[in-house]
Formats: C-alpha cells, structure tokens, sequence
C-alpha cells in the first residue's frame, strides 16, 4: 500500500509536472526502422511511476531505463513480441498499456462487440415485434371516407 | 465575517434544497397546488444563498485570506489576480463548490423559465433538482468544507498546482461542469415523467433544450481541457485516454446519443422508453465521473485530493440516484405506451443506428476505464487499460458512425429512400473520393489509411452541406431563390450542419496531426538550426526570466521558411515555480494557418540543449471542429421552436384559430 502512494506521489511529481515529452537524443537508434519499431513498443509500455501515460511520453528516471532495456533488446535481435515478454516478465501485466488477449481479459476485449451485437439484435427484434403489431389494413368505410378526404383537397 | 457568511448561507441552502426535494413532490402527490408552486421561490432563493456562498469563497481567495484553510492549501500573496480567482476552483473543495452552484443555476432555470411546464411535472422536476442538490450540498458540508478556519493564521499560503495557473483553469472547469450539471435536467424530467407516469411529444420538446445546452458546453468544456494538455503537458498530445478524460467523454457520448433520439421523440413520439434510459444513463455517467475524478480512486492531475470518506460519501450518493432512478424506470417504463412505428430505413432508422455505436462506444470507454479497477479487486493482479487498447476498440465503432452520419438528415421521416440519399450524396462522394486519391498520391508519409480518414473528414462536411443545399433547393431554383429559402430555414437545421461538419473538421485535424506529423529530437548549440516539413528552426540563445511567482529559463528560436521567409520568433521554457519549488515546461508554439511549429526544452547537456520539435499539420482543426459544433448546439437552440414558451403560445394562436372558425 505504502508502494503504491510512493508510486502515485511520484506520478504527480515527476509524470505530470515533469511535462516535456521524453525521448532523449542520446537514445535514438542509429537504424531508422530500428527506432521506429522501439517508438511504437514504447508507446505501448506504461511508465510505472507515471499516471496513465506511456513511457513514449514520460521524461521520468524509470521510463528512460525502460526506453533503453527495449532498444538494447531490439539491437539484440528481439522480436517485438520477445521484447514485450521480457519487459512483463520483469514488471508484470501492468506494463502493458494494451492488456493481452487472454481469458482473464476476455471480457474487456469482447464487451464492444458483445453489446453491438446484442444491441444490433435487440433493436431488430424489436422491429420484428413492432412489425407484427403493424396497423390493420384500413376498413372499407375508413377507405371511403379518405377517399373523401382527398377528392376535398382536389 | 464573510467567510462565516457564506458558511451559513450554505448551510441554509441545504435547508431549503430540502424543502425544494420533498414539498414540491409531496404536493404534486396529493394534488395541492399552493405545495406545488413552493418549488419556485424555494429554488431561487437556494440559487442566489449558494451564489452568496460561492462569492464569499472568491472573496477570501481575492484578500488572500490564510486563515481559510482551503485558501491557505491553494493560493499565495503573489499569485496573479486571475488566478487568485480561478484558483477558488482549482482545488476539490472550490471545484464542489463550483458544481452545486451550477446545479442550483439550472435548477433556478427551470423555476424562472418554465412557466408553462404542466404543474405537476414542473414540481417533480424541481424536487429531483432539489434531491441532487441537497445529496451534494451535505457531501460538501460534512467532508469538503471549504470555509474551515486555521487557528493561528499562517502568513504565506502554499501556492495553487503550477499546471492549473494557466487561463485554462478559468474556461475548462465551468464549461465542463455546465455541461456535467447540465444533464442534471434531462435526468430531472425523465425521473420525473416516471414518477407522474406520463409522458408526450411535449415532454421530448421540453427536455431538448436543456439537453442541447448542457451538451455544447460540454463539447466547449472537453475540447478547451485537450487543448489546455495540448500546450500545457508539452508533449503535444491532445488526447490521453486518460481516465479522467473518459470520465468527460462519456457523458459527451451518451448524450450525444440523448440529444438525437429526444428528436425523435420529439417529431414521432418513438424511442421514449429509450430516451428517458438515456437521460438517466447521461446523468448517471456525469455522477460516475465525478465520483472517478473526485474520490481519488483514479489518482491524478484532476483529483486534487484523495480522502476514502469523500469516495465512500460520492459513491453513496451514486448509488442513490442511478440505483433509484433505474428502478423507477424498471417499475415504470412499461407504463409509458409505444408510439410511431417506422421502418428501419428511415430517418429514425437512423438515429437508432447512431443510437446504437454511441451506447456501444460509451460501454467500450465504460469498460475499459473500470476493468482495472475490477480486475484488482477480484483478483492480485493489476492491469493497464491504456490508449493502444482504446484506439484498436473506439476507433473501429466510431468509423462506421461517421460514414453514416451525413445518411441521416437526407432520410425521410418513416420510411426513407437509401438509394435516393445516396444519389443526393454524390457530390459529397466524389469530393471525399478525391481529397483521398489526392492526399494519397500527393502528400508524402500520407498511408492509405490516413488518406481514408481525411476523404472521412471531407465526407462528412460536404455532406453536411450538401443537407443545406437541398432543402435550399440550389440548383433546382435561382440562386436568388435558393439564398432567401435558406435564411428561411429554421435554424435547428443549421444546428444539425454545423454539428456535422464540426465532426468532420475534428476528424481531418485528428487524422492529419495522427498520420502526417512530422517529429525531431536533438540537441542544439545556439546559432544551429534544422529543418522540419519545409520549415526552419534556429536556437538563439538561453536567457533567464523571471516572472511575478516563478523564475525560468527561456530559449528563443527563429522560425522561417526554407526559402528564407522569417516566421517571427517562438520562445519554449522551462519554468520553476518558487513557492511549491515545482517545475513545468512551456511549449513554444507557433499557429501557422491551420497548423503548428511546437517546440518544447528539455535539458541542457555537454552537447547542448535538448530540443524537441514537432510540425503539427492542421492540428487546430481538432478544436475548431468542436467549437463549430458547439456552436452548431447553441444556434440550434435559438430555433423558435425551442425557445421557452413556444409551444404554448402556438397552442394559445391554434386555440384562438380554431374558435375563430
């Protein structure tokens, strides 16, 4: 508990207040397809000390070491994925700003399309429904009477 | 002495918003309309007490009163004087404070202007604005007071947050909570049609006005905040994903959907099951934003304080009003009858649809702003649910909702004609269909995707205007014709234009600043300079300034062209505010038409100074997009139609054309 009111105080103070936008020129990669995979990576890592931003954006100590570890792995040879694994294995699921694709995340990432399907259905039905209920054909003395009515405006 | 005074008159504003709850609602219970008519006075004078109190606030905040605790907290002798004032809501028990005074301004609206609201319906909508005002008024008494007094007086206080002394503090925070509280009446008059079980056309004609307002504040509210992060953070973002953020956009969306399926109740008297959800869910959602921002369980720039009686207090409050109001509508809704049926190609065929992805998108935001949360209480572990996740959800619900938008106003009412729409949209087709084979082929980085969502953007306006150009008849009459038959239109159909097109103009910044911005980083000796998007950029030099509460290094560039035009000067710093001994970043920006040179300092090292430096193309679209849409709400809402009174005295003339013949 304590950790974690460290880790919000921090977050006030240095993820938010710190501002400027993070990348250090002395960490930018040499191969421009290099740096552009670890840009994208990092936007999909939290900064840890920070509040909701990536580490992309964060001028904080942590989210610097962590922008240098995912570019050392990637100068290694890593695939993007094999980077993502390292980094969660040594931090944990909270890391990742896009939560993976698992069953205890299942119904974060089915829920959209779970409710516009069944919106989708409830309204269709509802149509259905109402359709059946449409008004009755019009009796002959309701047919003559609008008869009237139109001759009138004529 | 005044501080007292608005204490006091606090304390009797929640004695009266008590009477305002409960007589009104009694009286219309057993019929008695001298009980009824208690809710006007009772919600005015409640208004002008919280304004004494409100003022009281300001007023210790202007003599820099330290002996108010909450002054003391957040303010400093040498604090500029709109920021002495601003700061009175710059902080959680001000920004309460601020709420209640808006709820109880609408709630006096509603008294002052709605002379031919049916009594009953007016007495039950004042008794539920008095029930909210009351829950909040006690929430502020007993855990936010703001005129607490500190024994012995400190001589300095402690400053105000740097990030809040910024002009957005004044705009940002009473727009948002215009459109927060706003809702406040929607949700009014729908728990109280439950409540008389009754509920017509007029009803729908009533209520959209409010919605309309609250909703373009709210827009203005929303896009002031991203435009303040945008210039502030110094990262030149303009949307986080923040949880704070979704909190905003949330109610934004639901009612947004609110706001078009009350038309249809309007015009068709169908969706009124759905509207009053709606007008309860809106209102639940701005509760749900405040009890997120304000309890400190999502801890942030925004959540000054954090204190678990103050959550557990909101989160009562909470479950009060959306637990209650949600099972009146459970027992009720039945009662309500259906009304028009219409085939699903239609204009209200439409605005299902729209219905549709904005409760979707909402539930996506809903979800993914509370999962973390669910996800440790049930279990160890904790999750991050962050922007990568909204873009891959929100964005592909959002999209199809665009395509469709400019479909809707082109649909007849009942039964539409999707080919003929279709044909009327032709222009609007090809327009979007060139700027994207253009944008693809002509402008460099531009993907394929990116040149999508700016023919997306160009789709959408040109088929917002296309609406106008039809029922203007052009091209079918003389322009001359066709000019007076527009300044005939009602306005409510410029609204709905400007709506839309605002929506495009929002979507080519987004696409554009998201596809094509142009990024470097480096460090800079003075005199250097570098190139970004045909523009150039020199360092000057470093110099120190300082301001009225805080000292800062400022660097100065030289803008220009690469053919040698000069642009002016931008100057980026990094400033220390003395008295909390924080330090911020000021972007240097330069607006060049519609777009941005954005240049923000880091630090200095042995190679030189680190200078980050984006090109932004069109990227002020994005606000002025949504301030024409706001614009669109409030031009709307000057429709005759709308405007108090209307409907009666149009009840009053067809009375008086009836006797006649």
């Amino acid at each position: 508990m304590r950790f974690r009111t460290l880790l919000l105080a921090c977050g006030l103070l240095i993820g938010f207040v710190g501002g400027a936008a993070a990348v250090q020129p002395d960490e930018v990669l040499k191969d421009p397809a290099l740096e552009a995979r670890a840009r994208h990576l990092s936007t999909e890592l939290r900064c840890m000390v920070c509040q909701n931003q990536s580490i992309d954006d964060s001028d904080a100590e942590l989210a610097r070491d962590l922008r240098i570890l995912l570019r050392e792995r990637l100068v290694a040879g890593d695939t993007d994925e094999e980077v993502l694994d390292y980094i969660v294995s040594r931090y944990g699921e909270f890391v990742l700003l896009k939560p993976r694709f698992n069953a205890r995340n299942a119904l974060l990432w089915a829920a959209p399309v779970l409710i516009l399907v069944g919106g989708g259905l409830l309204a269709f039905t509802a149509f259905r429904r109402r359709g059946d209920s449409a008004p009755a054909p019009l009796s002959p003395e309701e047919e003559a009477s609008l008869r009237n009515v139109l001759k009138d405006e004529n | 002495m005044s501080v007292e005074l608005g204490h006091f008159a606090l304390v009797l504003a929640l004695a009266l918003a008590l009477v305002q709850a409960i007589v009104p609602l009694v009286g219309a219970r057993i019929g008695s309309s001298s009980l009824m008519r208690v809710g006007e006075p009772v919600t005015i004078t409640g208004f002008a007490l919280v304004s004494v109190a409100f003022a009281a606030l300001v007023l210790a905040y202007l003599q820099s009163d330290f002996s108010v605790v909450n002054v003391w907290e957040n303010s400093h002798s040498a604090k500029p004087l709109l920021f002495k004032i601003t700061g009175t809501w710059g902080n959680h028990e001000g920004s309460m404070l601020l709420w209640v005074l808006i709820l109880a301004f609408f709630g006096a609206l509603v008294a002052a202007f709605g002379q031919n609201l049916p009594p009953t319906l007016k007495a039950n909508v004042l008794a539920v604005q008095g029930l909210i005002a009351s829950a909040f008024l006690l929430f502020i008494l007993f855990t936010s007071n703001p005129f607490m007094r500190l024994e012995p007086a400190p001589i300095e206080g402690q400053d105000l947050n740097p990030i809040l002394q910024d002009i957005g503090l004044a705009v940002h925070p009473p727009l948002l909570y215009l459109g927060y509280v706003g809702f406040s009446v929607s949700f009014s008059f729908a728990v109280a049609a439950l409540i008389d079980g009754r509920m017509d056309a007029a009803w729908a004609r009533w209520v959209r006005p409010w919605t309309l307002a609250a909703w373009a504040f709210l827009t203005g509210g929303i896009a002031m905040g991203s435009y303040w992060a945008y210039y502030e953070l110094g990262w030149g973002g303009f949307w986080f994903w923040d949880p704070v953020e979704n909190a905003s956009l949330m109610p934004w969306l639901a009612g947004t959907a609110l706001l078009h399926s009350a038309i249809v109740m309007e015009k068709r008297s169908a969706l009124k099951i759905w509207t009053v959800l709606l007008a309860i869910l809106t209102f639940s959602l701005s509760l749900l934003g405040t009890f997120l921002v304000r309890s400190g369980v999502l801890t942030s720039v925004h959540s000054f304080a954090t204190d678990p009686a103050r959550g557990v207090f909101i989160l009562a409050i909470l479950v009060f009003f959306i637990g209650g109001a949600l099972t009146l509508f459970a027992v009720r809704a039945a009662s309500l009858a259906p009304g028009g049926l219409f085939h699903p190609i239609s204009r209200e065929g439409a605005l299902v649809l729209n219905n549709l992805f904005l409760t979707t998108a909402t539930a996506t935001v809903l979800i993914g702003t509370l999962y973390p949360l669910l996800i440790e209480a049930i279990s160890d572990n904790k999750i991050s649910v962050g922007a990568p996740f909204f873009n891959l959800t929100f964005i592909p619900l959002f999209l199809p909702l665009l395509v469709a938008v400019p479909f809707g106003p082109l649909l007849a009412w009942k039964r539409g004609d999707l080919a003929g729409a279709f044909q009327r949209l032709q222009f609007a087709f090809w327009a979007a269909g060139a700027t994207a084979i253009a944008g693809y082929f002509l402008i460099d980085r531009a993907s394929a995707v990116a040149a999508l969502g700016l023919g997306l953007g160009i789709w959408l306006i040109v088929g917002a205007l296309t609406d106008l150009a039809l029922k203007s008849g052009l091209g079918k009459v003389g322009v001359a014709v066709a000019l007076r038959r527009l300044t005939g239109l009602p306005l409510s159909i410029f609204g709905t234009c400007l709506g839309h097109a605002g929506l495009g103009l929002s979507v080519l910044g987004i696409v554009s600043v998201t596809a094509l911005q142009a990024e470097h980083i480096l460090t800079m000796q003075p005199g250097q300079s570098t190139e970004i998007s045909g523009y150039t950029v020199q360092f000057q030099n470093l110099r120190p300034f300082t301001g009225q509460n805080y000292t800062e290094e400022q660097a100065q560039f030289a803008a220009g062209t690469v053919r040698g035009g000069s642009l002016g000067e931008i100057v980026s710093s990094k400033r220390l505010y003395t008295a909390r001994g924080m330090p911020t970043t000021e972007a240097g920006i330069k607006t060049i038409g519609l777009s941005q040179l954005y240049i923000s300092i880091g630090d200095q090292t042995p190679s030189g100074l680190v200078v980050r430096i984006w090109w932004k193309p069109f990227v002020t679209l994005i606000w002025i997009g949504a301030l024409v849409m706001m614009a669109g709400g409030f031009i709307s809402l000057m429709d005759r139609r709308l405007r108090v009174g209307a409907p009666a005295r149009r009840k009053a003339a067809a009375l008086a054309g009836e006797a006649k013949s």
